[in-house]
Order: structure tokens, then sequence, then C-alpha cells
């Protein structure tokens, strides 16, 4: 069998039954990405020999029948995530050689379970941007079309799944840096309820938005991570002391009643024809499985964007002021003093978005401004959490599209940042809103790239919007889908 | 609110960020064009509305008044661009 | 001169950070213990790495929550931690997690004492929580660096605002030197000045008397003692005035005090005023006070000074002045508490304490905490005072081998045989012995020279080893010389 084409559920199966063993999956994987990682680039560090004696521990105790459910899976992280003794960058120059003296949570709970990790994924500087094209390490492709971008900021976690060079990742999602690539690449992306899963040893960008989640090759790899993951954490004050379903044994139940909220704003005229078509049909596939599809409004929508760029920018701009040169990281001095030793570290330690956002962020807090535009957007995002506690009365899932359009090109946005910042207007509103959601494959577009649908859960809803997925899953599983991108080397 | 070059360099100093003269050009358009484009808030009537500070309304997370192991000082300064005599060690800092 | 000076009136705030004496730092568990080598206390939370998050010590505002009551403040019901957003080299995450909106404590007051004897009320604006910075050395001449250290980084800190309410430097030392008591007495600062655990800034600007709006403020930077503050004010007070006679403005800046020459300097600092750009911390979560917490700490509340001072006057019976003498330093009260405890004189153990025990921790520089002889012992020596064993005048020796021994009053006595004498036959003769050895004295004394009368009693005295009770030496003597 091709063992990067396994599922993590199909892995489990296998390791259990000892017809295959963490190392020998280790390597496939560490072959292929190999392979492939040039041409895509989601990799900005392959931990090897790491890899290696984790699945050589991994194997141990599966042999004494000490297995936990990830054991001697081999997985990959975004370089936004903390870990011990590996060096972190966030995709920074500003970051480069900073190698942290401690693992986050998220990161010890998977370690605890002798996971493995292959290495440390690409991604938009400080999670800052919607098509990983900001990244100091040059761009992720889309797997699907190298011409393409895979999305942002968790492009490497995506493009790593899609591209069987991991079985399953670890992303952020501060306005659909997991539901948007995932979307991209064809693969299954989560967003948890804010406060679901631990921030602690995850590099802040907007510290009141920022969620960490999984991306996997299908829904019930997704849940296998998120149970891995979730769950309250004394060392973040914002995590929540809810107890944790057991995600994977409820993903039959199937969703006859269930109500599917469609809300009106969200299927607006620029919307792609290929994605319209897409979403239509899934939600053709769920009244067939006895959903009742409802249509609702979420009037505030169009007002996301501009209430995110306010709120993400100015708790960026505060979060990215300690790197300034003085602990770790990169420095820059001239020997022209301390003030000119922070202002050419940041110059040069940051990539043009970044600065973009902290400007944007520092202006929105600056003395005169506060009120008018920090304030004033905290106050119309209570509007649109309202917006969704009002729909969740109504219904017990929303299905919207997760991006206007398919993966665009290269370059095609790059030159204009406030295009590039409404093309989140279907994710955005969930981060503000705190509550979940989870991107889905549900089609292609004529010109053959994947298309997602969005299930949005009411808060720590997880398991609706999990078994919903599965249910859309399992009854299209036969639907025809077009080849991955071989492991031969394509023609330049 | 028309932005200017002023309020670019104003900005840039708060934050720390030296600009060239290309950025500041830049940016400048690019905040004007993006305030601008957020202007839009203000279609909406916000009097009486409770900001929100947090996404879930928790209240009081707390840690009791225990030791817990510090890094020591080696890991601490492991990352240093420069550090001497135990200390991290930066360009001199008039008072 | 000086009536230039009284038609303007000086207008004083006072802004003090105190350390709290919490075990660990406000955000993270990392020791707060004073002296460590440096970056040895620290952790990914308080060195600011990326990551990192900060969780709130619930003995912090359990301390703010003292200081509120003891300062009949307000308590919240609930106050919010705000990021206060600047760079500096000891301010790791570049903002200081403080409380700026809803701080924790609003409108309190403190009562003070002036010179005067006059009561004045003191108001406190705010009371709130934040974290402290680390420190910035500066290894010497002509070296182009400074050093960071950052244990001191995320120790908690209350902010003590004080109203605009003081006049004078006097008063503005009497403020400060009641808020220290205070939260010595409280249990939640450690008030030692000199390590920076008490740190006071003040706020000063003049005005013509009866002028309605306040003048332009200076903010006083850099004093850490009682005496500094005092000489700091004083000189800013009269500067503040010379410049205004002389026609110019009073700027608003920070000015450090040098001690050494005893002036205020315009800090050389940024000329942009500082714009921080408060927001609420989304990493911190609002911190609710119930009435049943506030209960909680109130009912644990030590004693107060004015509480304790009622008490021993009223209780005690003590005199104000030395139940204010006792009361001023808390551990002393203790100590004297302690001591009446053993035996129940509260007078006499006062004296004890206020004078030979004092006298005995100043000479040696002590605290009370560290004194050699316990409570308990004095007690015990006042009690033999008291009874009769030993007389007031042998009781000092018996004082002085309790400090440098640690053994209790009864086994000095004993070892040394120090019992005085009462037995009014032993006395007597003596007391005939000495007048029979002196009969020319006895005569001078018959004939009226009284003061030979002290010769007498001295023979005899030393003629009992001191043992003698003076009393009855006295009575015995007088009776025996008298009948000639």
């Amino acid at each position: 069998m091709e063992l990067t084409a396994l599922t993590i559920h199909e892995m489990r199966k296998h390791l259990a039954a000892g017809d295959v063993s963490a190392a020998e999956l280790t390597d496939a994987f560490l072959r292929r990405i190999h392979e492939l990682d040039g041409r895509i680039n989601a990799f900005i560090r392959i931990t090897e020999n790491q890899a290696r004696e984790a699945a050589e521990r991994a194997d141990r105790r599966l042999r004494e029948g000490k297995a936990a459910p990830l054991t001697g899976i081999p997985l990959a992280l975004k370089d936004i995530f903390v870990t011990e003794g590996i060096e972190t960058t966030c995709a920074s120059n500003i970051l480069k050689g900073f190698v942290p003296p401690y693992d986050g949570t998220a990161v010890a709970r998977l370690r605890e379970q002798d996971a493995v990790f292959l290495g440390k994924l690409n991604m938009d500087e400080f999670a800052m941007g919607s098509s990983n094209e900001n990244s100091a390490f040059g761009p992720v492709k889309n797997p699907w079309d190298p011409n393409r971008v895979a999305g942002g900021s968790s492009g490497g976690s995506a493009a790593a799944v899609a591209a069987h060079m991991a079985a399953g990742t670890l992303g952020t999602d501060t306005g659909g840096s997991i539901r948007q690539p995932a979307s991209h690449c064809g693969v299954v992306g989560l967003k948890p309820t804010y406060g679901r899963v631990s921030r602690y040893g995850v590099i802040a960008y907007a510290s009141s938005l920022d969620q960490v989640g999984p991306l996997a090759r299908d829904v019930e790899d997704c849940a296998l991570l998120l149970q891995a993951i979730a769950g309250f954490d004394a060392r973040d004050a914002t995590s929540v002391d809810l107890p944790v379903a057991d995600y994977p044994a409820t993903l039959k139940n199937g969703v006859k009643s269930l109500r599917i909220g469609r809300p009106k704003e969200y299927f607006i005229t620029g919307l792609d024809a290929d994605v319209a078509a897409a979403i239509n049909a899934a939600l053709e596939v769920y009244a067939g499985l006895g959903a009742e599809i409802v249509d609702i409004s979420l009037p505030h929508t169009d007002y996301a964007v501009a209430c995110y760029y306010l709120i993400a920018t100015a708790e960026a701009s505060s979060n990215l002021a300690r790197f300034e040169g003085v602990r770790f990281g990169q420095r820059v001095d001239r020997g022209d003093g301390l003030l000119e030793m922070y202002r050419n570290t940041r110059a040069q330690g940051f990539g043009a978005e970044v600065k973009r956002r902290i400007m944007l962020g520092t202006f929105a807090l600056s003395s005169g401004y506060y009120d008018a535009y920090y304030l004033k957007a905290q106050k119309v995002r209570t509007l649109i959490r309202e917006d969704f506690t009002a729909a969740f009365g109504q219904v017990d899932v929303i299905l919207t599209p997760v991006a206007p359009t398919p993966a665009f090109s290269l370059g095609e946005k790059i030159d204009n940042p406030l295009q590039m910042y409404l093309s989140d207007i279907f994710t955005i509103p969930v981060n503000l809103a705190g509550t979940c959601a989870l991107s889905l494959p549900c089609g292609f577009s004529a010109g053959g790239l994947p298309i997602g649908m969005q299930l949005i859960g009411k808060p720590f809803a997880e398991e609706t919007i999990l078994r919903t997925a599965y249910a859309f899953e399992a009854a299209t599983a036969t639907a025809e889908r077009p080849p991955l991108p071989s492991a031969e080397p394509a023609v330049p | 609110m028309k932005i200017t070059p002023e309020t670019v360099h104003h900005v840039a100093d708060l934050a720390r960020l030296s600009l060239g003269e290309d950025e500041v050009v830049n940016l400048t358009s690019e905040m004007d064009l993006i305030l601008a484009y957020v202007e839009k808030l203000n279609q909406l009537d916000t009097a009486g509305i409770t900001p929100t500070a947090h996404a879930v309304p928790l209240e009081n997370a707390f840690r009791d008044d225990l030791a817990s192991p510090s890094l020591g000082a080696e890991k601490a300064l492991h990352n240093a661009p420069d550090s001497a005599e135990g200390c991290f060690r930066v360009p001199k800092v008039i008072e | 001169m000086n009536a230039m000076k009284s038609r303007y009136e000086a207008v004083i705030g006072l802004e003090v950070h105190a350390q709290m004496t919490t075990a660990t730092k406000i955000f993270c568990g990392c020791s707060t213990a004073f002296g460590a080598p440096p970056n040895s206390h620290t952790c990914p939370v308080c060195l600011g790495l990326p990551g990192a998050l900060p969780v709130l010590n619930r003995k912090v505002v359990e301390f703010a929550i003292r200081a509120g009551l003891a300062s009949r403040c307000t308590i919240a019901p609930r106050s919010v931690f705000a990021r206060k957003n600047y760079f500096y080299p000891d301010l790791p995450k570049g903002y200081q997690i403080s409380q700026y909106e809803l701080p924790i404590c609003i409108g309190g007051h403190l009562e003070i004492e002036t010179k005067e004897g006059a009561r004045k009320t003191i108001g406190i604006t705010r009371i709130h929580m934040e974290e402290d910075a680390g420190k910035l050395i500066h290894p010497g001449e002509g070296s182009g660096y400074s050093h960071v250290d950052l244990n001191r980084a995320g120790i908690p800190l209350l902010e003590i605002v004080s109203e605009p309410d003081m006049r004078s430097a006097d008063e503005a030392v009497a403020y400060l030197r009641k808020l220290h008591q205070t939260v010595v007495y409280l249990g939640i600062c450690d008030g030692n000045l000199e390590e920076g655990s008490f740190r006071c800034d003040a706020n000063v600007s003049v005005r013509l008397q009866g002028a309605a709006r306040f003048g332009t403020r200076a903010e006083l930077k850099n004093i850490n003692s009682f005496r500094f503050v005092k000489q700091a004010i004083e000189y800013e007070i009269e500067r503040q005035i010379d410049l205004v006679e002389c026609g110019g403005t009073v700027v608003q800046e920070t000015r450090l005090f040098d001690s050494v020459s005893g002036v205020t300097r315009s800090m050389r600092s940024k000329e942009e005023a500082h714009d921080y750009r408060y927001f609420p911390d989304p990493d911190l979560v609002p911190v609710i006070v119930s009435a049943e917490w506030i209960d909680e700490v109130r009912t644990a509340l030590p004693e107060l000074p004015e509480a304790k001072i009622d008490r021993f006057t009223t209780a005690l019976n003590l005199s104000r002045q030395d139940a204010e003498l006792l009361a001023a330093d808390r551990a002393l009260a203790d100590y004297f508490e302690a001591c009446v405890a053993v035996h129940n004189n509260p007078k006499g153990c006062a004296n004890w304490v206020m004078g030979e025990v004092l006298r005995g921790l100043n000479e040696s520089g002590l605290s009370v905490a560290a004194c050699p002889l316990t409570p308990e012992n004095l007690g015990g020596m006042v009690a033999r005072i008291d009874d009769g064993t030993i007389s007031g005048k042998i009781a000092k020796t018996v004082f002085q081998e309790m400090w440098d021994s640690g053994k209790s009053a009864d086994r000095i006595i004993e070892e040394k045989g120090l019992r005085q004498v009462t037995d009014s036959g032993a006395i007597e003769g003596i007391v005939d012995e000495i007048i029979a050895a002196n009969a020319e004295q006895a005569a001078q004394y018959r004939a009226g020279k009284e003061k030979v009368f002290g010769f007498f009693v001295g023979q005899v005295m030393k003629a009992s080893k001191g043992k003698a009770n003076p009393q009855a030496v006295n009575d015995i003597l007088r009776h025996k010389l008298a009948q000639g």
C-alpha cells in the first residue's frame, strides 16, 4: 500500500495490527517530502533526526501495547508553534535563529502521545496573509496547481496534507487561516471555538481571535487531532474549562432533522459561479440526507472585514512589540544607539505586510483615534456576535462558501492589500463571533481546483459540525476527484 | 480621516519602524485606502452597545501563589543577540 | 523673599509603587526573592518570549483588596487589565500589563497628622495592580552598553495614586509615612525603600493662593528615602515659584532628583509625550470581586494602627503617646503584646520595650524581628520586678544578661544570685553597721545635711551588693538615722 496515502485512522489500524511500523511510516513521509517539497515549499524545516527518534519511541510504545490514539502518526506543525529545541521562525526574518526553550501546550499534548513531528511548516509571516505569499521563506505552491496560491496563513499546513507529505497538521486560524487554505488545497480544516484549544506556545497575532486547529485528509482524522489537543489549560487564561466531547465517537450520528442555515449575505453576486454551484449542490445533498435547509440572515456580514482589520491589527501591533532584538531573534545594530537598533531591527526583520498591519494597528490605538477605530470595531463585533447568537436560535449549523473564488494565481492580489483582505469575507465573521467552523472539500472548479464549504457551529458544538461534515463526506465518497500531482518531479 | 506622510512618520515612530521613502509613499496611500474602507463601520449606530473585549465570557482565571521552576539564566539568555555578565546587553540607554 | 513665596500655594500629589510580598510574580510562577543572580528568576512569561501568556496570581488581588479596605476605597466589582504600550529594554513584551479605565480600587483616603498636630484627610484617587519592569544596569563610564536583568520583571506592584491634596513637603512626607506604615502593617509590602519595594513619585505644581486652577505640574522621580522626598519637593516648589516670579512657565516634564546636589533635573528623555495606546489586554479576563470575597479579606485583615492605638489606650491604659510609639511599627507592637501576654503589666512592659529594647536594637542596628531578647523573657523579667524578686536597678543587669545570653530572667537571677534582699532584719543589720562605721556623716545628716542621705544609701547598697530592696533601705535608713 501507498503508506503516505493512508489516513490517520487507517494508519492506526495498521500500526495496531503490526503490519506497519511508525519508523516505516516516518520513512515514507520523509522520502515523499524530499521528493515533492521542492516544488511546493510547504516545509520551512524538516526535522528528520527528531522524527526518527520519535518514531522509535512510538514503536516501542506500540510494542508494549501502550499506544495512544496518535502514537506513531507523522504530523507537522505550522512554524507558529513554539517547539522546544527546534528553531521557530513564524516565517519571519526577525525570528531566524530563535530556538525556543519550551514547548507550547498543543505541541506538548501531541508529544505526550508520541506522535511524530516531521517538521515546521511554511506560513504567511506572523500569520498575516491569505495566500502564504508573505513568507520570508518563499510562497507555498498549491499542490493542485503550482501557479496558484495554497491559501494562508496556514498554507504549508494545508499543502502538506494535500500532497500527502504529512498525515495531519496543526495550523492556526485568526480570520480564516485554517479554513481558507484547507478549501484551496482540498483538505479538511477546523477552527475550534475560541478557548477550546490552548494558545500557550502559539506566537500571538491577534490574541482575541487566534485559535489552534487541525488540518487533515478527512473528517475523522480531524476529529482525532482535535481530541488530542482540546481542553482547558491553566497556562492560558482564555482557555475554557468545559468538558471535551468524544469527537470521533459521535461522527456517525447523522444529520436527520438537523437545521442548516443558508445566510443570504454569503451568496452574493460576486461569488464565483463554480463555488456557488458547489455550495448549492452541497445543500441539496444535505436536504437529501434529511436535514432541513433554512434561509437565515446575518445582517452585519458586510462589516466584518472592516471590523477585523482594526481589531486584529491593533492587537498585533502590541503583540509584535516584543520583537526588537533585545532578548531573542535577529538584531540590527549599526552602532548608532538603542533607538536606531529598534527601528532598524524591526524595519529589516519584518516583511511588508507585517509592517502594514503594525502601522494600521498602531494608528487604530493611537491617541485621538482609539474611540473612532478600535473601540468602534469592538462594538460592531458585538453586533456580529449577536447575529450568530440569533441565527443559532433558528438553526444548528450554518453552511456557507469558504472563499469567494477558488485559489487565485500567485502574485494576483499581492499588490492590492485591500483586495486580499476582502477575500476573507466569509471566514472572518466566525473569528469575530468566537465560534467554531470547519472547511470541507465539496467540489472542484471547472479548472480542477478544489472548492470547500464552510460549516459553522454554535460555540463548543464542534461535535455537531464534525458529524455534519462526516455525513456529507460519507454521502459523496464515490464522487470523482482529479488526481493529485504524482511523486515524479514535474517537467519544469 | 486623510492619512498624510506626517501621520505615517508619527505612527512609524510609535511603532519603532524606520521606513524608506518609498515605503512612506506606499504606506500613506495604502493606509489611506484601508482606513477609508473601514469608515463603513460608521454606517452602524453602536450607541449603547458594549464592546466585545473577549470572545468568551470568562472571568477570574487565577493561579495560586505557588512557585514553578524558572528557566535558569543560561536558558533565558540562550537566544540573546548580545549578553554579558549574565545580562542581556543593549546599546547604552540614556536616561 | 518669603512674602513672595507665601503668595503661592504648592499642590502635591503622590504616586507610590509598592511591590507585593507574594511568593511568586503577578503573571507567572517565578520567585520574587530579592538579590538573586541576574535573570535566574525568569521564564517564558516574564521574559516575554513569543507564545507565552500571563495568568493572574490570585494573591495579588487579595492584597489589593486589603489595601483598598485599609484606605476606605470602593473595591470595584469588576476590574480589567490593560496594556500600556511603550518600548524600553527593561520591558520585555514592549507593553506593561497594568490597569487603566477599570482599576481595582477607587476613591479612598488616609488620615495624616501635620506637624502642628492637626489632622488632615488625603484622598486616594485609585489603586491598581500592575507588573514591575526589569532592571537596567549601567556598567560604567565609557561603556557603550546597558545591561538588562529581568528578575524584577513581573513582580506584582500596587500603584497608589493620591489626590493632589497635599500643600507642603511635610504633608507629603506625613502621607507617605502613613501609607508606608499601612502597607507594612497589612503584610502586603515590606516597605524597603532602599531595595526599591516602596517607590514614590511626586507631582508638584504651584499656584497663587486662592487661584481656582492648578498650575502645570512636574513629576519628580528617583526619590528613595523619606528625607529625600522632603528635600526634593521643597527644592521643586522653590524652583517653580522662582521660575514663575521671573516670568517663566513651568513645563510639564519628568525631573530626576539628584540626592547629592539636592536639585531636580529635567530628564534628557524623548521629546514626544508618551502615547501608551491603552487597550484591554485580550490575554486576561476581567476580575470580579464579590461582596463575599471582600468580607473574607476584611475579616482576615490585621489590626491597623488606629485600631491598635485605640485598644492600647482604652483596654491597656497606655498613654496616647506610648500607644502611638509602640503601634508605629507592627513588629514592635507585636513584641510588646507578646510581652504583656506573659505578664499583664502593660505600662511596665511598655517602658522596657520603648526604653531598653529600642535602645538595644538601635545600637546593634537590628530590626525587631532579629531582637536577641525574646518578648517572653522580657515579660518574665518584668514579672520578677513586680513581685519584688529583683529591684529595678538589678533588672538592668538582668536585662543585659538576657540580651547577651538569651537565657530567661529566672535562670539568670538564680545563677547569679541576684535576688534582692527584702528581709528587714537583714537590712537593719547592714544599716546599723554602716551608721556605726560612719558616725561623722550620721552627725552631719542629723544636723540637717540632707545630701548625706545619698551617701548612706550608696554604702548600704554596696554592702548588700546591690541586692537590698531600695525602698526598704530608704525607709530603714530614715528611721534609724532619725533615731539618732
